[in-house]
């Protein structure tokens, strides 16, 4: 449909008088997996709930495939919020009904296989799984569909480090091809190798958007290497982490 | 073998050296079928993009070739073959003279003393 699955232009976004994002343009295109790289408080959610209708922007553009937020958008972006939104007493597979009810691209079936891959039993209910469990039952919720957008607000935080590679792996396996994934973590030595592009933001600020590969050429070292680099020089008191 | 991946270089070209190293010690052997993209992204755990890249740079150095129906099938010319695993033996020479330079050997005495090792 477009050339562009994300397309943003002067973005801004103030809660009150708080800036959360300044001025962001950024387009990323279909089949890519990019990572949203930045510290606490640097704009990462903020960008993603925009780009899934949950909030409006102060002033600029923004479209998803194309289109203005709205039910065609939401139609097509699988959206994985950064804390659990579903009540404890639910069973995973009501929750696969209700997303099948919801979303025309979702697959039921796949939805079943991905539980067994990740060891889910998908009868039990919510309030009897592990945290970790829980985010796992999200992420099959997520990948389960076939979107063109996958927005992934930190998939990996609360999971220990084998359950880790487990889950990039399944979205690696998982993602519609022609779908483009944005994950946001600060994890980022974990997720490297699976990005194409990352993005680094500061401030509200994109600072950096290029394919992984090409800064590890030019700047001989690792994405997460660099990421350090540049958050470190940051002066104490500037951060909004302190 | 399992993937290594180091932090200084592009994944891709890793990657690609690595499929090099496994066509030339048979891993792969000649005339056979390569993995298709997906499964050697998810074996290695990149990104399929990536992993595409890699195999592309295979098919610029003549190791693979696609193939309408097969995928992607490897060569069956023992010269290119040859030539790249010259090529890798090429590195690991050097890698081992650089060390031993480090440790004040001559390339000379490194050699000699590989030689001496070799009998033992």
């Amino acid at each position: 449909m477009s050339d562009c699955i994300i397309a943003c232009r002067g973005l801004y976004k103030t809660y009150g008088l708080k800036p959360a994002l300044s001025g962001v343009d950024l387009s990323v295109g279909p089949g890519r997996i990019v990572g949203l790289l930045g510290p606490n408080g640097s704009g990462k959610t903020t960008l993603i709930k925009l780009l899934c209708g949950l909030i409006q922007p102060t002033t600029g553009t923004l479209a998803v495939d194309g289109s203005d937020i709205g039910p065609y958008t939401k139609s097509v972006v699988s959206y994985l919020p950064d804390r659990m939104y579903f009540a404890g007493w639910m069973r995973a597979t009501d929750l696969f009904d209700l997303f099948r009810d919801f979303y025309a691209d979702f697959d039921y079936e796949k939805a079943l296989a991905m539980c067994r891959s990740l060891g889910v039993e998908p009868r039990d209910r919510l309030k009897s799984m592990s945290k970790g469990t829980k985010e796992k039952v999200q992420l099959v919720l997520v990948m389960a569909r076939a979107a063109k957008l996958y927005l992934l607000d930190e998939p990996i935080a609360g999971v220990d480090p084998a359950a880790r590679d487990f889950i990039l792996r399944t979205i690696l396996t998982n993602y519609n091809e022609e779908g483009t994934v944005l994950l946001s973590t600060h994890l980022i030595a974990d997720i490297e190798k699976v990005l194409d592009e990352a993005i680094f933001l500061k401030q509200g600020k994109i600072m950096l958007h290029e394919t992984v590969d090409n800064i590890r050429a030019r700047e001989g070292k690792s994405v997460d290497a660099l990421f350090r680099e540049i958050f470190r020089a940051e002066p104490m008191w500037e951060g909004e982490d302190f | 073998m399992a993937w290594k991946l180091e932090d200084d270089r592009p994944i891709w070209l890793q990657l690609s050296e690595q499929l090099a190293r496994r066509i030339v010690t048979g891993v792969y052997p000649p005339g056979g079928r390569l993995p298709s993209v997906r499964e050697l992204a998810a074996e290695a755990g990149v990104n399929p993009n990536t992993m595409q890249r890699a195999l592309a740079q295979l098919e610029q150095d003549g190791l693979a070739r696609a193939d309408r129906t097969a995928g992607r099938l490897v060569t069956r010319d023992t010269q290119v073959l040859e030539a790249v695993r010259r090529t890798q033996a090429g590195g690991i020479i050097r890698q081992y003279l650089d060390a031993m330079a480090e440790l004040g050997y001559s390339p000379e005495e490194a050699a000699a003393l590989l030689k001496k090792e070799e009998l033992t």
